[in-house]
């Protein structure tokens, strides 16, 4: 075998902890708040322990999840501004999903469509989050009048779809490009990887050293 | 509930009902006709409903007027609203019964994402089955007369049920039995429609020219109706809705949205799995990792 050069660290243990608490509780939200939406969904309020306790716990766990989005939304905002490189990279975008990124600009910590599920992901979580509140009858039911509540409960649902299908690809996106998990699960991708994917970030990582 | 079996359901929250058996006789349409010129203001109904239900409305404040309480509320399922009409020198008091409509496109029914928190029976009624209610207000959203409450206490919604307990066993609402003036009827809706032309004609003789029934055809028709003296401006009575409909967006959410949701999330799986399969995983190569260690260095050290 030829020789590999050492794992090259992507993310700090607290980045990696603020990661998994957001995920979890996407998922968590994704769930009790789908079986409300559908009836053919509604045996999902079976996971929260019935009908009355998911409706009264998804608000808590969007708390959260903001809480929690805000921390990962500090932390990687600056490496998630848009740059010229990135326009070329979408425009590009077939041959990236085609697995041929060769001759394209070489990318920073983070490719264009990372940051655009940045950027997607923040946005509707704010949205999520202000018409959530006015759907929060329990604390927050006379705050506002029933039509702003009713607008508010098709931008939460659109949202929430939006945010489920940026939270598709994102998955989808770990899955298919190998090497990317061990980002989130020890903190670190091999060489290789970050040679392949984000060679600029590489560099600048490796002149560190 | 014993009502729940023995009246068929029309209709069931976030579910569907089978259709009623061939050759069983449909059942007939009731209403509750509210004649709001009859009216005197005693609140002998709004006693009757707290009384029947057994409900407790804690004493609370008055704002000076006679609307007491001054809302509905989880336990005041109808409440007396008095408006003060002044038109030229006339000044008339009109009082109305508030309380829910019984519609028969029932925006609650349709909002309400629990099955079976909101039936609606073959006569028409609309009912709430605590039982099964999560809380989650969708009910308030989904009516176009602002009429559930959701409890603090209970985390349920509740509102008039049209006595459909009374009525199962042929009795008539305790609100209509109570009335001394016997401004509220009840009866299959055809004759209460039909008496409501005789009241309304009445009326017409004695110089109330827009005197006319509330029906309104926005919700298809309601099982509670009222005789009102100004039929033409049902606004006076204290924001009655002139044209009740469901709120179009509510249209949106409960409609189109849900099955375009599930289909989108359903595609962007599907996309991801025939990419995968035709596609097959992105690998780092031998090369890649060749690259890297002439960049970094490698690590046999
Ligand atoms: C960020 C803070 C959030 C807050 C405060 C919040 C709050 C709420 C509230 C109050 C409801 C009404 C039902 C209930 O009372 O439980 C609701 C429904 C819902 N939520 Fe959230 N939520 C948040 C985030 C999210 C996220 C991130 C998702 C999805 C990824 C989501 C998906 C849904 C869905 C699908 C519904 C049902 C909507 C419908 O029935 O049309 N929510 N949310
Ligand atoms: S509060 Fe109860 S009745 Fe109203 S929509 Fe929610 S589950 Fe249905
Ligand atoms: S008035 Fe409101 S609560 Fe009553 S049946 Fe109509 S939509 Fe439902
Ligand atoms: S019909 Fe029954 S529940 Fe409804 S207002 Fe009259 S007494 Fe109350």
């Amino acid at each position: 075998m030829s020789a590999h050069a050492k794992p090259v660290s992507r993310y700090t243990t607290a980045a990696r902890i603020n990661h998994w608490i957001t995920a979890v509780s996407l998922i968590l939200l994704a769930l009790s708040g789908m079986a409300l939406f559908h009836p053919s969904l509604y045996f999902l309020t079976y996971l929260f322990g019935g009908g009355q306790i998911t409706r009264a716990i998804h608000p808590w766990i969007g708390v959260v999840l903001a809480v929690s989005f805000l921390g990962l939304f500090l932390r990687f905002f600056t490496l998630n501004l848009w740059n010229r490189d990135d326009t070329v990279w979408m425009k590009n975008l077939g041959a990236v999903i085609n697995d041929k990124e060769e001759g394209l600009p070489e990318v920073g910590k983070y490719n264009a469509g990372q940051k655009l599920v940045f950027w997607g992901q923040s946005i509707l979580i704010l949205l999520l989050l202000g018409s959530g509140f006015v759907l929060w009858d329990t604390y927050f039911a006379s705050y506002t009048t029933i039509d702003q509540k009713r607008l508010s409960a098709v931008i939460h649902a659109l949202c929430a779809i939006g945010a489920i299908l940026i939270w598709i690809v994102h998955v989808y996106a770990a899955i298919w490009v190998k090497g990317t998990l061990s980002a989130m699960t020890r903190g670190s991708v091999s060489g290789g990887w970050a040679w392949k994917h984000h060679r600029k970030w590489f560099r600048q990582e490796v002149g560190k050293s | 509930m014993s009502v729940m079996q023995a009246l068929d359901l029309r209709r069931r929250s976030a579910s569907s009902v089978p259709p009623p058996a061939a050759g069983k006789p449909a059942a007939v349409p009731v209403a509750k006709l509210i004649d709001v010129s009859k009216c005197i203001g005693c609140k002998a109904c709004q006693t009757a409903c707290l009384e029947w239900n057994q409900l407790d409305q804690p004493i609370g404040f008055t704002d000076g007027t006679y609307n007491n309480p001054t809302d509905l509320t989880t336990a005041s399922w109808t409440v007396m609203r008095y408006t003060e009409y002044e038109h030229g020198d006339d000044l008339e008091w009109l009082i109305r019964k508030d309380g829910c409509m019984h519609c028969d496109d029932p925006g609650c029914l349709k909002a309400c994402p629990a099955p079976g928190a909101i039936v609606q029976y073959t006569n028409g009624i609309v009912d709430f089955i605590s039982d099964n209610c999560i809380g989650c207000g969708y009910c308030v959203k989904g009516c176009p007369f602002n009429i559930p409450r959701i409890s603090q206490v209970t985390s349920k919604a509740y509102k008039c049920t049209l006595c459909s307990d009374r009525v199962v066993v042929g009795q008539a609402p305790a609100c209509a039995k109570a009335c001394p003036t016997q401004a509220i009827y009840f009866g299959t809706k055809e004759d209460m429609i039909a008496h409501a032309g005789k009241r309304i004609t009445d009326l017409k003789s004695r110089g109330y020219q827009n005197a006319g029934l509330y029906n309104p055809p926005g919700v298809n028709g309601t099982h509670v109706m009222y005789v009102l003296q100004h039929a033409d401006k049902p606004s006076l009575y204290a924001g009655l809705p002139d044209n009740p409909h469901i709120s179009p967006l509510v249209g949106i959410w409960k409609g189109v949205m849900k099955p375009l949701s599930l289909a989108a999330i359903a595609f962007a799986g599907a996309f991801g799995l025939m990419h995968y399969v035709t596609r097959g995983p992105n690998r780092v190569t031998e090369h890649d990792e060749e690259k890297a260690a002439e960049l970094a260095g490698s690590d046999k050290a």
